[in-house]
């Protein structure tokens, strides 16, 4: 009777363990499943830039080779597109953020008539699908007047960039300006700093990680953007154009190495920020 | 002594056509003058109609409750505001309308307002390195600076790593070295502890001391006020209710409101009922200064500090009553006492082991000494 007793608690006790296990994995459980299924399709693309296709069309895992990243610009088309791309972003990202970093400047430090509707507007873009965006810059653009002068191409794209990141730029900046200390411009005039001097000794180097923010936000923002693109390129191809032109057609494995690039330069440059932080925490902390 | 009448804070807009007794010297060596400035925010009156004058290398101080305007008389002279009416001169110079970058002033402001990006040396270094000192002097002006204000070894830190005093400190150094004309100082230790504020309370007198420069210092504070001051202005809403050393706003308050903003005071109403007589409401007739006076007549109040009265009869002006209330507070003993006039506070200084009455409701008659009366206008602390 005892030892039924005995192996009766032994078996409540095992399921109580268990249960335990459980609880105290479950959450980790959850979200590797979830990791795993935002991971799975980079995992897919990285995988297939290996891959060897038979046809046109990369979708049938065939074997491994290293051809498509020794060969990564061996496809017509793709290195002048990848080169756009780049060229665009960059230019749009400076522009984007030298203008959204005076915008978000104004938009804290002074209070002028048209302020709020300005507020409202630089949200526009963010809030408008990009179907419309790019439509109805391509009425603008089509317009004769305006084609006369600029045509579809280079700097229809630009613009159009420079415009939607403009929004993300002026975002990025202003919150940094919220939490800035006045006194500090202040406390500068008052050593003997003119305007200029204040801006770039005091200003500047304490919104920099803001604008480096703004920056890198508004080249992946343009580097990936398609849809409006697509409206205002005209003969120009973009690295997203390319992949859409091509992916009806198949696409070529190459798309798959530019893709995993893009990837690992990303996370290499989160991975280093985190790196950067945390050494800063322990150096502040170490006093 | 006793007739020395306070300075009036407001002076006549114009110090041309001196009149004999007006003392030309004290005008040549006013390092800041303030002439009629007013500052309006919107609706706001922060400062109203503002005349002051500040010696050469005096410790000066505004007192006053938060937001009556020291902050902004502060900022118009450092050149932050601008005044809406006004002229402000430092030395000769008409000052108003130029930045602050282009005034012989520095600040150390509430916050501190160092920079979190420069190290200490750096942040000392700023104001030598705008007005173009190089190398080797930059470094030994921010080094002595450093060493006068106590913190020699931390060149190399980042503002965030030093504690409040330390950043205090630097704040100092940061302006001070720049040997401005003018330092001006808003509530420089507010934001810290109290055993740290006493100590910076003496420094900083010391530094001043050191360097003499003149120093313009703002608080709410009129214990630090009194510390550290040469002379100070008491501030109500916007206007200067009174100007004068420690001393004088203490013993001989012009209005109730300094009266009650610099320590504890006792203020009986009454009429005057002579030159140097005053009949309190319910109560007996006393003798005060005539310089006290001053010319008033018909309602005024008496004022007596508590450490003044005596609890025996031997002075002239006397009032009896009965304690009602006492508190033994180690230095001295604090009674309150009610009389017709209605409740008085006394201190009486435990000089001797057990002295004093410590039971309640014994009749004691208070006397004081007629030289150590003031009256003002009425009991009111008319925010005018
Ligand atoms: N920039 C400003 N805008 C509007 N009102 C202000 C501004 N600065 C100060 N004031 C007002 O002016 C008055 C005096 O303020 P301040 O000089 O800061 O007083 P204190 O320093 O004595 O506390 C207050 O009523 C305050 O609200
Ligand atoms: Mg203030």
């Amino acid at each position: 009777m005892s030892a039924i007793a005995v192996s009766a608690a032994r078996r409540s006790q095992d399921l109580a363990a268990a249960w335990a296990f459980v609880r105290r994995h479950v959450l980790t459980v959850y979200a590797m499943l979830g990791f795993a299924y935002l991971m799975l399709p980079i995992g897919f693309v990285i995988a297939f830039s290996f891959n060897h296709p038979q046809g046109r069309f990369n979708y049938v895992w065939n074997g491994f080779t290293f051809d498509n990243w020794k060969h990564w610009d061996g496809v017509p088309g793709l290195r002048s597109a990848l080169v756009l791309s780049i060229e665009i972003g960059l230019l749009a990202s400076l522009l984007a953020t030298a203008l959204g970093t005076l915008i978000a400047l104004a938009l804290v430090r002074y209070r002028f008539r048209a302020r709020g509707a300005t507020n409202i507007l630089i949200f526009l873009p963010l809030s408008t699908p990009e179907i419309v965006l790019g439509a109805s810059l391509l009425t603008l653009f089509g317009n004769r007047q305006i084609s006369n002068v600029i045509q579809l191409g280079f700097w229809t794209i630009l613009i159009a960039h420079v415009m939607f990141c403009i929004s993300f730029a002026v975002v990025t900046i202003k919150a940094r300006l919220i939490g800035f200390d006045r006194h500090l411009e202040e406390a500068a005039m008052d050593l003997g700093a003119n305007e200029w001097a204040t801006f770039t000794k005091v200003t500047l180097p304490l919104i920099a990680p803001a604008i480096l923010a703004s920056m890198l936000l508004c080249f992946a923002v343009s580097v990936d953007d398609f849809v409006v693109t697509y409206f205002n390129a005209g003969p120009r191809v973009t690295f997203p154009v390319f992949v859409w032109n091509s992916a009806r057609v198949g696409a070529p494995p190459q798309v798959n190495v530019i893709g995993s690039v893009i990837f690992i330069v990303a996370v290499t440059g989160m991975v280093a920020n985190v790196l950067v932080q945390i050494r800063r925490q322990r150096s502040a902390a170490t006093v | 002594m006793g007739e020395s009448i306070v300075l009036s804070a407001v002076r006549e807009p114009q110090t041309q056509a001196p009149p004999v007794e007006s003392t030309p010297a004290r005008v040549k060596t006013a390092d800041v003058r303030l002439v009629g400035v007013t500052k309006r925010f919107d609706d706001v009156v922060a400062v109203d109609d503002l005349s002051l004058e500040i010696e050469r290398g005096s410790f000066f101080a505004l007192l006053g409750p938060s937001g009556c305007g020291k902050t902004t008389t502060l900022r118009m002279i450092g050149g932050f505001e601008q005044p809406t009416e006004g002229e402000i001169f430092l030395g000769d110079r008409e000052v108003s309308g130029l930045p602050s970058y282009k005034r012989d002033v520095n600040t150390v402001f509430q916050s501190y307002a160092l920079f979190p990006h420069l190290s200490v040396l750096e942040n000392v270094a700023f104001g030598l390195r705008r007005r173009g000192v190089k190398g080797k002097d930059v470094q030994t002006r921010v080094r002595d600076m450093l060493r006068i204000v106590g913190l020699e070894g931390l060149e190399g830190r980042r503002p965030r790593q030093l504690s409040g005093g330390q950043q205090q400190r630097v704040a100092l150094a940061r302006a001070l070295v720049n040997r401005p004309r003018v330092l001006l100082l808003d509530e420089p230790l507010g934001a810290l502890d109290l055993k740290l504020r006493k100590q910076m309370q003496l420094e900083l007198k010391g530094i001043q001391h050191e360097v003499g420069i003149t120093f313009i210092h703002v608080t709410h504070d009129q214990e630090e006020a009194m510390t550290m001051a040469d002379r100070i202005a008491v501030m109500n809403a916007g206007r200067i209710e009174q100007l004068g050393t420690p001393t004088e706003l203490y013993e001989t308050p012009q209005t109730a409101y300094v009266a009650g903003f610099l320590g504890v005071s006792n203020l009986i109403a009454g009429t005057v009922a002579g030159p140097d007589r005053v009949r309190l409401h319910g109560g007996p007739e006393v003798r005060v200064p005539p310089a006290a006076l001053a010319g008033r007549s018909g309602e005024v109040a008496v004022g007596i500090r508590p450490e003044k009265i005596d609890l025996s009869g031997e002075h002239e002006n006397r009032i009896d009553g009965r304690v009602v209330e006492s508190a033994y507070i180690g230095v001295a003993t604090q009674y309150v006492v009610e009389t017709p006039c209605g409740r008085l506070i006394v201190y009486s200084q435990n000089t001797q082991p057990g002295s004093g009455p410590s039971a309640r409701d014994h009749a004691t008659t208070l006397s004081w000494n007629p030289e150590s009366t003031f009256v003002v206008n009425s009991m009111e602390e008319e925010p005018k």
